[in-house]
């Protein structure tokens, strides 16, 4: 298919989005990135069974926790493609990265400095 | 288990205020069992306490450390090689646990992210619910192993009242009226009898209302001197 999507977004492997925890998801932020999404399978379809639906739940969890502490909720997002969906992967992430974009970059960034392990 | 709720961020970041370096103690207790404040939960709290301060400008070090228990001093002590090194202890352990945890370093503030609720069971994965008041004298043998201490909103000992309906109680629909459990229950095991009998006043002295409680066996006691 030879698609093409932005060269921002980073793909981390797991065997499941249901595998993700919240504290991946805030480790991330912690870091600087500027927003992180997960690309799980559709509902109903997860080799796992519930994997992809523990994941919807954690997702809206996570952004609970970024409301609290003051960043952007929306900067964390799930999306469910299917496997063989490489179009919608590709569209997923302009329009991620569309809205990251209008965002602007992570508040923590660059002030993370004084983060120690 | 001892059943708490971790505090709203905010409260915890109002309270952390003045200090730049914190030791974050969880529990591997109780308190893990019911996702408050074990290692996971310490975790998610140091990285929301970090991105908060980031995002603010601020300089924050946590030292994230969950002990096999708050409430022995063994375990509490394990600390002491390190805790001169944070101004101030988070600690995501019960009541019990906070507490003890400042009693052992008199010197240490000690600020505490959990508010402890009750003494529960796991109804399910994510739902807990109250079970006991450790009022310290029991009478679940005569209540078909329903407490209406803990699970009557009035703690009724001849219940249930006229707030009783459809099996629910008037102060939260959601709420099994304890009576109408503790009636069903007899009836299923053939002990209405028990409903029968008139329970006496009950002696409060056994439960808070007798002050705090301590609880001594003599023989498992080691003498000072040995």
């Amino acid at each position: 298919m030879r698609l093409s999507y932005p060269t921002n977004v980073k793909v981390v492997k797991v065997p499941c989005t249901g595998r993700v925890d919240v504290l991946m998801v805030l480790k991330a932020l912690e870091s600087g990135v500027d927003g992180v999404y997960l690309a799980g399978c559709e509902i109903g379809d997860c080799h796992f069974l519930k994997g992809n639906l523990r994941a919807v739940k954690r997702i809206a969890y996570a952004k609970e926790l970024l409301k609290e502490v003051g960043i952007e909720p929306e900067r964390v997002e799930m999306y469910h493609i299917a496997t063989s969906d490489g179009p919608r992967f590709a569209q997923v992430a302009k329009e991620m990265t569309e809205k990251i974009r209008a965002l602007g970059p992570n508040p923590v960034k660059d002030k993370n400095k004084a983060f120690k392990a | 288990m001892i059943v708490g709720n971790r505090k709203p961020l905010e409260e915890i970041l109002e309270m952390v205020k003045p200090y730049k370096k914190i030791l974050l103690l969880g529990c591997n207790e109780c308190i893990t069992v019911c996702a408050a404040g074990g290692e996971r939960e310490v975790g998610v709290l140091a990285s929301e306490l970090k991105l908060s301060r980031a995002k603010n400008g601020g300089e924050i070090e946590i030292k994230e450390h969950t002990l096999e228990r708050q409430c022995d001093f063994e375990y509490i002590d394990q600390i002491k090689p390190f805790v001169d090194d944070y101004e101030a202890i988070v600690s995501m352990a019960c009541g019990a646990g906070i507490q003890y945890t400042a009693e052992r370093f008199p010197g240490k503030v000690v600020l505490p992210a959990i508010n402890t609720t009750f003494l529960g069971v796991t109804l399910e994965q994510g739902v807990w619910s109250e079970r006991c008041q450790g009022c310290g004298e029991c009478i679940l043998h005569l209540t078909g192993g329903i407490c209406p201490v803990a699970r009557c909103a009035k703690s009724l000992f001849n219940g249930p009242c006229g707030g009783s309906s459809n099996g629910k109680c008037e102060v939260n629909p959601d709420t099994p009226c304890a009576w109408q459990l503790i009636v069903d229950r007899l009836k299923e095991l053939g002990q209405l009898e028990n409903y029968e009998k008139i329970i006496e006043v009950k002696n409060w002295s056994t439960s808070r209302d007798g002050g705090p409680r301590t609880r001594v066996r003599e023989d498992l006691r080691i003498p000072k001197d040995s």
